[in-house]
């Protein structure tokens, strides 16, 4: 498998560290409550498709990365630098 | 049909045309009492003790594809009950019971050899966390003993003591623990739900579960709708789509984890052995092909199949611990997906619908949970009562915090157990 | 028997090698297979089960039953594949899997036990008695069970991996992939041609055809003369492809130095490619498929294209007088052949009653073989007809059920195959790889002809695909025959007959029939309750047969019965290569500090630590125990000073205007309040709420940081920063990098710590002007460091960092200096028993199961900030009084040791789970104590101070009588550490 890294190109998937769903770049509120922090650590949409997870280029650039990639067929749709789109999500608010 | 050693005797001298089906073929009824969706191991063994254990048998089991076809066809068929959490330790413990009269009870011989399992650990800090584990398998009364590299070499002279790269300390034994034939549990399960009346539909594949006032009503599949007092949900793989369909989103995140198989050897790996660095895991089958496995390929995945870097990862193990086996040739490699939960542990427990049962999350133990998991949960279903080596599976922990049952110690992060 | 005519085998290079202690000889070129068949051997091997007398049966890799074992020692390799074997001077091979003797084969009696042993037969019995499975069943299964044999002895081999990368992969080097290759290379493209076999030139290494105007084996050698000429274009003979992976990535095994006598030891065995190409074509071909007719199994019963294989590539016949049943009209060239080469012709019989053939020998249409004869080896065939049955005497069956495209590689992303009713197999799904297009006979062209114009068309779509110009070649003249087929799968048996479909397993046509009756239809159970197709040959030979017989008694057709599906590798992988870096040291990365040398100088045993080596401790002449030599050091620190490398501990340089924001992040404790020049404790968080890591960060200036973690979890930490940077604060103006490796920390310690530090620093060292938790840049002989006023050991203590090519001489200096006042450097043992009198807390503690709350540190989590973790740390699971807490444990007796991983039980419960109180972490003998001293977590373990409680370690058997303590057993005010 190979990714798209931002900053380095299409790379061996064996540079990178997966870390799950790039939900976790919307962070409760500490005071957000048990039930939205639960569904935020510990639920997931899991879909069978599309999804959109974290990546770190560990052995590499070492930018966190938003991949949006095909959990049936493997197939890696995009990606974008984590902080990009943070700055967007925010931006949005 | 019973099988016996006169049956045997009699069909090999007759020709062996007088052997009848396993399980009947059959078409969905409107109604059961009970429609279990999912006809892998747990969902079989699950009819089995609804069956056997409490009397009932209007159930259904409908599965997708064949029967067994999930991740039981596809796994490293490793037994053991060597856990260490509360919670854990008990239903392991269970289960491993239970695999002890798996055999007479079903009248299948699904080949369950307690041929042993060494952990082994590689630094003082892995054997005193070896040590804590194996205090907490004889707590909970079953078997461990700690294993000296003197001990170990008489044992498995083919490892590598003298030049690795992270020395042989020492090793846990559990001599119970070993392997079985992954398939005939399947089968054997079906064939015994099969012959207390439960029907098997296979080519069903659930595509909605309808749900009014909180109650669950009915179930809508590939062969129609089915009505339903109770539904289970024990679809490992595709946890998080059926439980969607019930409007749920779970703590679970799908993984593919790989496994090997060598063409067939002559008998050179009598144990099963884990390799405390490399999360390496070997055992010789019946047949005489290697089985082993490692970690997961850590990215979420519906697909089956899995990439170089893990298989190389594997290997390399294999290389590190026995490098005796490196002119074994891997014959065929294959994917499961597994539900990973943030804990690393299971799911047994009633949802916030009435009739709505989920079984779940079972990383990549789930095969030696076959049994228990069956029994554990026909209980749950039948009673409303959790069951007791069961108890702690529940679905809150994670929001509570209570009851985590944590064996890796790395947290919230599904991929990392 | 050897024939006399025009071959690819090297007549004037003779080659001796030996089979079961046999001398015999071959030619350069040949194969053992050829070789054995060229000396009239035709036993070969023993199948799986029934031990049945086997030959070979084909010509190539899928080889199901020639298996059989190379060499001796730790060089043993087992079920090698007969048809590959290049053979080469002084070679040994064995048969296996028979004793005592392939001839004479003792287990061959299960073949008469067979009516016993079908489909499932283990399932049904050996329940009885119980005990019966594992002490006397299963052994004997498994004594039976296997092929070949491994040595036992370690791998001594040297194999390789490597990566290479191109633009077009093309999987097969027959005339398809030769042509498509020449296409792309002309092109301009950058091309990897990949074949398993030695030579190039597939299914034209067996041909006596013209290409053009010149001999296909010419043409051939003028292809690759040309390919090899283009810089552009890496040719890989003996290299199978054997898996097709995401993104373009194929895994590749290229057998680099087995078929020489004499490698030269810088040559690996086998070398495992990881080929990342833009695009591929298989190319693979089709292997031709056997028909289901009784004993079809017999020695000298093999395809018809293995017998044209041999007789024109190896010239060799496998026989001397050859029959022909074939369903198609690709077997007449073997007809053809075997005249031209002068081998008489027992009968040909088609199954077809049209077939068009005519020759001065036997033709039988619409006819059928139903049985044969001849125990190590064919004698006879049988023959149903229209006008009966006839006997024939025959040596050699040549048989052809029809081709089977080499499609494994399109399956190996979950593509599923369709069916050509037209060709009676399946083809490849378009797109079931992405990049991947299908050329020649995998794609179902079935002539020569066809299969060159597919390899340029794929080639040049290819090419525009990737911008390039594509000129398309000129398809030289070659066969071009019709391809006609009539079904014909197996012969219906009489009797106790038995048909096999997969040779090696033993799998007849009655096991699938009995599978069926036994309701496992699905072509999954069928292949998993027979075992049909998980031989070494993977089903190559047999899956399509079985699946028709499956498909015809289950009365659906073959594209509803459905197909198992190929996984990698499309032939099997030695472990040795595509684990080649992991043996020995090889596994993981080894790293060394700057001190490494120097504490190998001082007779200091190394273990690991993580990826790291460190100091176990250093013994001194008198010492006979590492314990005597833990205990001087623990007390020499206590006592005067001792020096620790602590490099390995990870070192975070952080700078920026937001450096506070981010620590106040990461820490649960306040980091933007911290005064430069100073040092704090700081305790960190998972987002789940449990303890990550800890350590201290100094402020070395406004804007500069310099975090330590623990040696575990450096890049961990490291990893965390970046993501609360990157992905929830990107507008904080910071960074940072890990510095680990830049900088070698000493830990000095104990009271004499300033006098051993006092003179080597340009300034005098005060407890006033260098007061507990401060920092400081300094010079130390001419060198600028940092020291750091911090301490491990509870003893007033510096950590004292140097850029690292400093290290070695420092750390030398540092020692005589410490030695001059009593004292000594100290390893890990000692290390850690200062750090548990002290209570101090390692990952032995912060497990990954506990929080703040367990190690009493929730007072650390500051109310008026957020954190990582803080608000999963609420959960009220997390905060429970029935938690285990960080404690000290003391033995009220003297007791032998106390143990870490030990639990523990109130004196009066019985050491079973549900009393299980919580459990010991670390232990020391304190020589400080004169007792062991150990850390536990025990259920509300700060409200038990005082307590006995009883300590149980089952697995070594020691008990120990406890009292439980507060954590901190040494000087728990902390006035060393101030002095």
């Amino acid at each position: 498998m190979r990714l798209l890294c931002p900053n380095c190109g299409e790379r061996d998937v064996r540079e990178f560290y997966y870390q799950s769903t790039a939900g976790a770049l919307i962070r409760p509120d500490l005071d957000a409550g048990e039930v939205v922090w639960d569904n935020y650590l510990h639920n997931r949409d899991n879909p069978a498709g599309k999804t959109e997870d974290l990546w770190y280029h560990e052995a590499g650039c070492n930018a966190w990365i938003v991949v949006i990639r095909n959990t049936v067929s493997h197939e890696v749709l995009d990606a974008e630098l984590a902080a990009d789109k943070r700055r967007d999500t925010e931006a949005k608010k | 049909m019973r099988f016996s050693g006169f049956g045997i005797l009699k069909q090999g001298l007759t020709g062996n045309k007088g052997w009848t089906a396993h399980w009947r073929n059959q078409k969905p009824k409107e109604a059961y009492d009970v429609v279990i969706i999912g006809g892998g191991g747990h969902g079989l063994a699950t009819a089995y003790y609804l069956a056997k254990n409490h009397g009932l048998n209007n159930i259904a089991v409908l599965e997708k594809g064949h029967l067994g076809g999930g991740n039981i066809g596809r796994n490293t068929t490793i037994v053991r009950a060597n856990y260490m959490m509360p919670g854990n330790s008990e239903f392991y413990s269970h289960s491993l019971k239970l695999w002890e009269g798996m055999e007479q009870d079903l009248n299948f011989n699904t080949m369950h050899s307690q041929r042993g399992q060494v952990a082994l650990f590689h630094s003082e800090a892995q054997r005193d966390t070896a040590v804590r584990r194996a205090n907490a398998i004889i707590n909970q009364g079953d078997d461990a003993e700690l294993l000296s590299k003197g001990q170990l070499r008489k044992m498995l002279p083919y490892l590598n003591y003298d030049s690795a790269r992270f020395p042989i300390y020492g090793g846990i034994i559990q001599k119970r623990a070993g392997t079985a034939r992954h398939d005939a549990v399947a089968w054997g399960y079906a064939r015994g739900a099969d012959s207390r009346g439960v029907d098997l539909i296979q080519n069903c594949e659930v595509t909605g579960i309808d749900i009014q006032s909180g109650q669950v009503k009915s179930v809508q599949t590939t062969q129609g709708a089915i009505w339903a007092k109770k539904v289970a949900i024990v679809v490992a793989g595709r946890s998080s789509l059926v439980a969607g369909m019930a409007g749920m989103r779970l703590p679970i995140e799908s993984h593919v984890l790989q496994a090997f198989v060598t063409e067939g050897l002559k008998a050179c790996v009598d144990k099963v052995i884990s390799f405390g660095m490399g999360h390496f895991y070997i055992s010789q089958s019946d047949k005489g092909g290697l089985v082993f496995g490692g970690n997961l390929d850590y990215y979420s995945s519906y697909a089956s199949r899995g990439n170089l870097p893990m298989k190389e990862h594997v290997m390399e193990a294999a290389m590190a611990l026995m490098p005796m086996i490196g002119k074994a040739k891997v014959l065929r490699s294959w994917g499961g997906i597994m539900d990973m939960t943030p804990d690393g542990s299971p799911i047994i427990d009633k949802t916030d619908v009435d009739g709505l049962y989920l079984n779940c999350g079972w990383c990549y133990g789930g095969f030696k949970a076959v049994p228990g998991s069956g029994y554990s949960f026909a209980h749950l279903i039948a009673t409303d009562n959790h069951h007791g080596p069961a108890a702690g599976f529940r679905l809150d922990r994670f929001r509570t915090g209570y009851g985590l049952m944590d064996e890796e110690g790395t947290g919230a992060q599904h991929n990392l157990h | 028997m050897r024939l006399d005519k025009k071959s690819l085998v090297d007549p004037n290079t003779p080659i001796k090698f030996q089979f079961d202690g046999v001398s015999m000889s071959g030619f350069a070129g040949d194969t053992l297979a050829s070789a054995l068949l060229a000396n009239d051997v035709r036993l070969v091997a023993r199948s799986f089960k029934y031990h049945r007398p086997r030959g070979i049966m084909s010509a190539g890799s899928e080889e199901a039953n020639a298996l059989v074992t190379v060499g001796f020692g730790s060089q043993q390799e087992p079920n090698i594949r007969a048809t590959q074997l290049e053979i080469y001077d002084g070679l040994e091979v064995f048969s296996q899997n028979c004793w005592p003797s392939l001839k004479w084969d003792l287990l061959a009696l299960n073949d008469l036990a067979a009516p016993f042993l079908t489909a499932g037969f283990y399932y049904k019995t050996f329940m009885w008695p119980k005990s019966f499975w594992e002490k006397i069943y299963e052994p004997m299964i498994r004594k039976a069970a296997g092929l070949g044999r491994l040595s036992g002895q370690a791998n001594r081999d040297r194999y390789e991996k490597a990566f290479a990368f191109c633009d077009l992969l093309v999987i097969g080097g027959g005339p398809t992939g030769l042509i498509a290759a020449l296409q792309a290379g002309r092109a301009g493209l950058s091309v990897i041609l990949a074949d398993e076999d030695y030579r190039f030139g597939g299914s034209l290494n067996a041909e006596t055809a013209h290409i053009g105007d010149v001999y296909a084996d010419q043409w051939v050698d003028s292809i690759v003369q040309e390919l090899s000429d283009l810089p552009n274009v890496q040719l890989m003979t003996r290299t199978t492809i054997t898996g097709a992976y995401d993104q373009g990535t194929f895994g590749a095994l290229e057998r680099v130095s087995k078929h020489l006598a004499f490698p030269s030891k810088e040559l690996p065995v086998e070398c495992f490619w990881r080929i990342v190409a833009k695009r591929s074509i298989l190319a693979s071909g089709a292997l031709e498929r056997f028909i289901a007719f009784p004993n079809n199994d017999r020695p000298g019963i093999m395809t018809a294209s293995a017998v044209r294989t041999f007789i024109n590539r190896y010239a060799v016949s496998p026989g001397r007088s050859v029959a022909i049943f074939a369903n198609n009209d690709g077997a007449q060239q073997t007809v053809i052949d075997l005249q031209a080469a002068g081998v008489q012709i027992a009968a040909y019989v088609d199954a077809r009653l049209d077939a068009g053939i005519s020759g001065d020998f036997p033709i039988y249409r619409g006819a059928e073989v139903c049985d044969t004869s001849g125990r190590l080896g064919l004698e006879g065939i049988t023959v149903r007809h229209a006008g009966g049955e006839i006997n024939i005497a025959a040596d050699c069956l040549a048989v052809s059920g029809g081709w089977n495209p080499t499609l494994h590689l399109s399956c190996h992303m979950n593509g599923q195959p369709y069916w050509s009713r037209h060709l009676l197999s399946f083809l490849p799904t378009q797109n079931a790889i992405p990049g991947m297009l299908y050329a020649g006979s995998v794609a179902g062209h079935m002539s020569t002809r066809a299969c060159l114009q597919s390899g340029v068309d794929k080639a040049c779509s290819i090419i525009k695909d990737l911008g390039k110009l594509a000129t398309a070649l000129m398809i030289p003249d070659a066969e071009n025959y019709p391809y006609e087929i009539q079904a014909i799968w197996s012969v219906s048996p009489k009797g106790k007959q038995r048909s096999w479909l997969d040779f090696q397993n033993d799998v007849t046509v009655k096991d699938v029939m009995q599978s069926v009756a036994e309701n496992y239809r699905t072509v999954e159970h069928m292949k998993r309750y027979t075992t049909q197709g998980m031989a070494p040959d993977q089903g190559k030979n047999s899956n399509v047969t079985s699946l028709a017989v499956l498909a015809d008694a289950t009365g659906k057709g073959i594209p509803e019965a459905g197909t198992t599906t190929f996984r990698p590798p499309f032939s099997p992988v030695s472990i040795a290569a595509m684990g080649s870096q992991g043996q020995d040291k090889g596994f993981a990365p080894e790293r060394f500090g700057s001190t490494h040398q120097a504490i190998l100088d001082r007779g200091a045993p190394m273990i690991e630590v993580g990826l790291w080596y460190r100091p176990s401790y250093f013994p001194r002449p008198n010492e006979k125990t590492w314990r005597q030599s833990c205990d001087r050091e623990v007390m020499m620190v206590r006592e005067n000073v001792g020096v620790c490398d602590v490099s390995t501990l990870g070192k975070i340089d952080i700078k920026g205007p937001d450096s506070g924001h981010l620590l106040d992040l990461v820490y649960t404790n306040k980091f933007s309040s911290l005064s430069v020049g100073k040092v704090r404790y700081g305790l960190m968080l998972r987002e789940d709420g449990h303890v990550m890591d800890d350590g201290t960060t100094a402020r070395l200036d406004q804007e500069h940081f310099l975090m330590t973690t623990t040696t575990a979890a450096a890049s961990l930490v490291m990893r965390h920063l970046d993501y609360l940077h990157q992905c929830l604060h990107p507008e904080w103006d910071v960074s940072f990098a890990s510095v680990t490796e830049h900088w070698t920390q000493f830990s000095i310690a104990g009271p004499k710590t300033r006098d051993l530090l006092n003179g080597l620093l340009d300034q005098s060292i005060n407890n006033e002007g260098w007061p507990f938790m401060t920092c400081g840049q300094v010079n130390i002989l001419g060198i600028s460091g940092w020291l750091f006023r911090i301490s491990f050991s509870g003893e007033l203590g510096f950590e004292l960092a140097v850029p690292s090519r400093y290290g070695d001489n420092l750390f030398r200096i540092l020692s005589a200096r410490a030695e001059e006042l009593g004292g000594c450097c100290y390893g890990m043992e000692a290390l850690n028993v200062l750090r548990i009198e002290k209570g101090f807390i390692t990952h032995a503690e912060i497990d990954g199961r506990v929080t703040a709350f367990d190690l009493g540190m929730e007072r650390m989590v500051n109310q008026t900030k957020d954190c990582i973790g803080k608000a999963a740390s609420q959960r009220p699971g997390l905060n429970d009084v029935d938690r285990p807490q960080l404690v000290g444990i003391k033995p009220v007796v003297s007791v032998k040791q106390l143990t870490a991983g030990a639990h523990l039980f109130t004196l009066q419960d019985p050491a079973e789970r549900i009393y299980d109180q919580g459990h010991v972490t670390s232990v020391a003998y304190s020589p400080t104590f004169g007792c062991f001293y150990g850390l536990a977590f025990l259920k509300n373990g700060s409200e038990r101070y005082g307590e006995q409680i009883r300590m149980v370690d089952h697995v070594r058997d020691i008990e120990a009588i406890c009292e439980v303590v507060p954590p901190i057993g040494f000087d728990p005010e902390g006035r060393r550490a101030r002095a």
